[in-house]
Parts: C-alpha cells; structure tokens; sequence
C-alpha cells in the first residue's frame, strides 16, 4: 500500500492512549491526508487495557482497524507482550520503559526506550508520558510536517483546558530531543 | 468549501440531523450508539429543539410515531437490542405511511450479544423490522462523511415514499473518527405534507394517522398501494458502489465496515495478479439487483463478505440465480475480519492459494 502507515497506541485507560491517538490523527488532517481513528470501547475505558488504531494514508483507507502495525506505542507490558509479534519487520517500536521491565528480544524490528514517565514526573507532567513518545516518533519517523505537528497539540486540547496546551508542547519537545 | 473537521461517526450523524432539520431526537442510550443521543442532548436544546431520553427505547419510537405525524423531521437511534425493542413502533410507522430517521449502530446478538462492532441485523433491518407487510429504505454508509451524506437523503427519500428510513451502522463506524466536511446548507422548501395532523384551524379536512383497518379489503387495498411506492423505489432508488469492476473474475460484494476491509483485501489482491473487483450496495432495501445483475455474465463468481453468518449472501444469490457461484465469508459475535483473512479467501476463490 503506497505511503500508507498503521499506528497502534496500546496501555491502561487513563494513560492518554486515546488523546496521544488524536494528535496523531489531527496532524494528518492538517497535511491533508487521509486518515482514520478507531478506539477500543467498552469496559476497556474504565482503567483495563485500552487501545487506539491510527492510519495515516495518501489514499483512502480501507481497514480503519490495525492488525498489523508499522508503529506500536507501547506504555504497559501486558501492551507490548500482547502486539511485540504483530509489528511488521522493519516497523517501530516506541516503549515506555519506566513500565515496561521487559526488552523486545526481535531483531527486525527498531525499538525505542524513552523513561517516558519518569520523565513526565520529574517535569510535573503526569499525564504526557505518551505525549514525549509522540514526540520521540515524530523525531524518529518525521510521520508529518513539523507545523502540523505543533497545530495538532492544539486543537487536541479544548479551550477550558488550555492550561494543559504548555504542559503538552513540552512534552512534545522532550520527545524529540529523547 | 467547508473546512473539514475530525468526528466520530455517532456525532457526524447526530449533526447531520440538525443540520437537515431534525429537531425532534427521542432516545435511550446503549452502546456503542450513545454518542448520538449525548450529541443530541448538548446541540438540540440551543437549536430551539426536543432532546428527550425515553423512560424505555418502546417509548421513545413512539415518541418518534406521534412528532412525525405532526409533519416534523424526527429521528431516534439504538444499538441491535434496543432497535428489536422499537420494531413495534417501526411497524406503526410503516403502517401509518409515515417518514422516520432511525437509526441502528449495530453490535454482536442475538440477545444481548456483546457491544463490539456487528452487521448481524441485515435481515432484520431489511426483511422484518417488525411485524407485517411493509418495508424501510436502508442504507449503509461506509465512511463517516458517508454517515452525513446520508442522512439527508433517508430524511429526502423517506418524505417522497412516505417510508420509514434506516441508517444502518455498526460499532466500528460509529466509534472511529475520519474527516469530515458538511454540505453547505440549502434553503430548500421543506416536503409538503398534507397528511400531516399538525393543525389547521378549521381551515382544512381533518388529517387522521392510523394503521388499523378493520375490513380486509381496506387493508388489503392500501398495502397494495404501498407495494406500488415499493416498486417505484426500487425502480428508482438503488444505489451501489463498484470498485474495479472492469475486468473482474472473483466479485466481493460487502456493504458498511466489512466493505472497508474487503476493499484492502481487493486492492492487495490485484497487486498479486488476481482480477478482484468490489460491488458495495449502499442501499441495502431496495438491493442493488441491476449491479450485480450488470455483472453475472462476464464474471466468474461472486464472494460475500459479511459481519454475521451469511445474510445478505441470500439477497446476491437471488439476483445471480445459480448461473455463477456464490461464496460466503464471514466473522461474527463482534469480530471485525482483517483484509489478509478476506485476500486469503480471495486467493482459494482464483485458485492461487499460497
């Protein structure tokens, strides 16, 4: 499939899986993509696992659902023992290693270690582990323009929240210099 | 044009309803559907409309039955379970010859079945949403700015038959997001509707909605009349997608969600050589016969690909009549099938198994 990339944000509910899968989706709006944004619904929202299907495309897409992903997020181990082997050879592997106590034992595939949320503690930024490996992908994988990037974290964040707009630009920018 | 914005599904419709006119949203929330009604009940109320959540879904139908006999654009949806509660109401409506938006965001049954994405309601919407003679006009999006195409042509259609309109989504379609761009709002004049019980100051013959005729023949007569409006919308009605149809051996013929999916499976398999092609019915009920008509004879055989066990697989034998082969490939109880499960089948079809 021509210029087509599969993302799968995996972890627990409160974790910002959703919200990191919207940013993500909203960038492509803003390049003009084609894109689609599927959640996990059910009792996953309320604090079991949780995950997001992100498709990025130059052509309309089929399958808004990702079996098999180009980029796995993984922010709990159960996460990343459940999709480690569904990740296509060559794909990517951002893990959460302040969760994560496991490494990915594949050699065809490229991971990332970030101490997501040690970091995003250390900086009195909770919620935004998931947000620093959106940044750290983004530097790794250029998967959009760096203005729709920065017009994402934006229209993520409703206005009654704008005091989180901060919060999540840096993270974002810890990301990319992860 | 308008600028396009990210949605999901269940709020594209909701939004698409006001933005056709619907003021009148009668509910009773259940998942995955309940985004619409949460829509419904934030935007209606600052339109000048009537938000009401039911104590029951057999209420909020009938709620529906009495606001579009008074002539207003109405709507309700439910999940599969609390769509097989309103069919009582569906049939009054179908029976009153009255318009309705309803709308089933399916899930996995039967019974209360699970609440993950489903297409295990074909039958039911187009067969026997409820009892007696008569028939709703059923479509079935496939992507959301489908999900808000459609609703002003089910409200459109709906007024000209005076048929009941169902939209039928699933789980998927109404959780995922995609972009999406509203028409430009047209100042149409709204549908006439004469038969409408919405006052008339003693200027006109009294309007009376009714479905209970207790001489046969009556009964009989106005079916037989509402049976020559079904002939006409299937006459002229019909609508279908075809997707490298030109040259192609093996036919999937998919609707909604497994429409999607089936999609990729085709596009991959004509990267390995294999002449795939895609018919999409768009309306379910009319069914698109003249499409898949239009393809009987140069085609080698057909392949359905569903979210149930096998049900609109019925519809395209019919058309096709035993002169071609007719497959069936399917996963139920909320399992959605991925495009290499469909390829793979698509493969046994051409005889290039791998």
């Amino acid at each position: 499939m021509a210029n087509t990339l599969n993302i799968l944000l995996a972890g627990f509910g409160g974790q910002g899986i959703l919200f990191a899968g919207k940013t993500i989706a909203y960038s492509g709006l803003l390049d003009g993509k084609e894109l689609s944004w599927l959640p996990s619904y059910g009792p996953e929202m309320r604090g079991g696992t949780c995950n997001c299907s992100v498709v990025l495309s130059d052509e309309s897409i089929g399958s808004p659902l990702v079996t098999t992903p180009d980029v796995l997020i993984a922010m709990n181990r159960p996460s990343l023992e459940k999709f480690v082997d569904k990740v296509v050879p060559g794909g990517t592997i951002l893990v959460d290693s302040s969760m994560i106590d496991i490494k990915v034992e594949r050699t065809d595939v490229n991971v990332y270690y970030v101490d997501a949320t040690k970091i995003a503690d250390e900086n009195n930024m909770h919620s935004c582990a998931i947000i620093i490996l959106v940044g750290k992908m983004f530097k790794e994988l250029g998967f959009c323009s760096k203005e729709a990037l920065d017009g994402a974290i934006q229209k993520v964040i409703p206005p009654k929240k704008a005091a989180m707009l901060e919060l999540n630009q840096k993270a974002l920018e810890i990301g990319q210099n992860a | 044009m308008a600028e396009k914005v990210l949605m999901k599904g269940n709020e594209a419709l909701a939004e698409a309803a006001i933005q056709c006119g619907c003021r009148h949203y009668f509910g009773y929330p259940i998942t995955p559907q309940t985004e619409v009604a949460a829509y419904m009940s934030k935007r209606l109320p600052k339109e000048g409309g009537v938000f009401l959540q039911a104590e029951s879904e057999i209420a909020a139908v009938n709620m529906v039955l009495g606001a579009t006999s008074a002539g207003v654009r109405a709507m309700t949806s439910s999940s599969s379970p609390g769509i097989s509660l309103k069919s009582e109401g569906v049939s009054y409506i179908g029976g009153s010859d009255l318009p309705a938006l309803i709308i089933n965001v399916q899930r996995g049954g039967p019974g209360l079945g699970g609440i993950q994405p489903s297409q295990s309601d074909y039958w039911q919407a187009t067969k026997a949403l409820g009892h007696g003679d008569f028939q709703l006009f059923v479509l079935a999006p496939s992507t959301i700015q489908e999900m808000v195409d459609f609703v002003s042509l089910a409200y459109e259609v709906g007024e000209k038959y005076r048929v009941p309109a169902m939209i039928l989504s699933d789980g998927m379609l109404g959780q995922m997001m995609e972009p999406v761009e509203f028409p430009q709002k047209k100042d149409e004049p709204a549908a006439e509707k004469p038969w409408a019980t919405n006052g008339h100051k003693g200027q006109r013959k009294k309007n009376i909605i009714n479905s209970l005729y207790i001489q046969p023949e009556e009964l009989e007569n106005l079916i037989k009349e509402r049976y020559e409006r079904y002939e006409k919308i299937k006459a002229e009605e019909q609508r279908a997608e075809e997707f490298m149809m030109d040259d192609a051996d093996v036919v999937v013929v998919a609707f909604g969600a497994s429409s999607r999916v089936s999609r990729s499976a085709v596009m991959q398999a004509r990267a390995e050589g294999i002449k795939a092609g895609l018919i999409r019915p768009i309306t379910l009920w009319p069914f698109p016969d003249k499409t898949i008509e239009k393809h009987v004879d140069h085609t080698k055989q057909f392949l359905c690909v569903e979210m149930n066990m096998g049900q609109m697989v019925d519809d395209v034998r019919l058309v096709v009549s035993g002169r071609k082969p007719v497959s069936f490939f399917g996963r139920t109880g909320g399992v959605i099938p991925t495009p290499a499960e469909v390829l793979d089948e698509i493969r046994k079809l051409a005889g290039k198994e791998n």
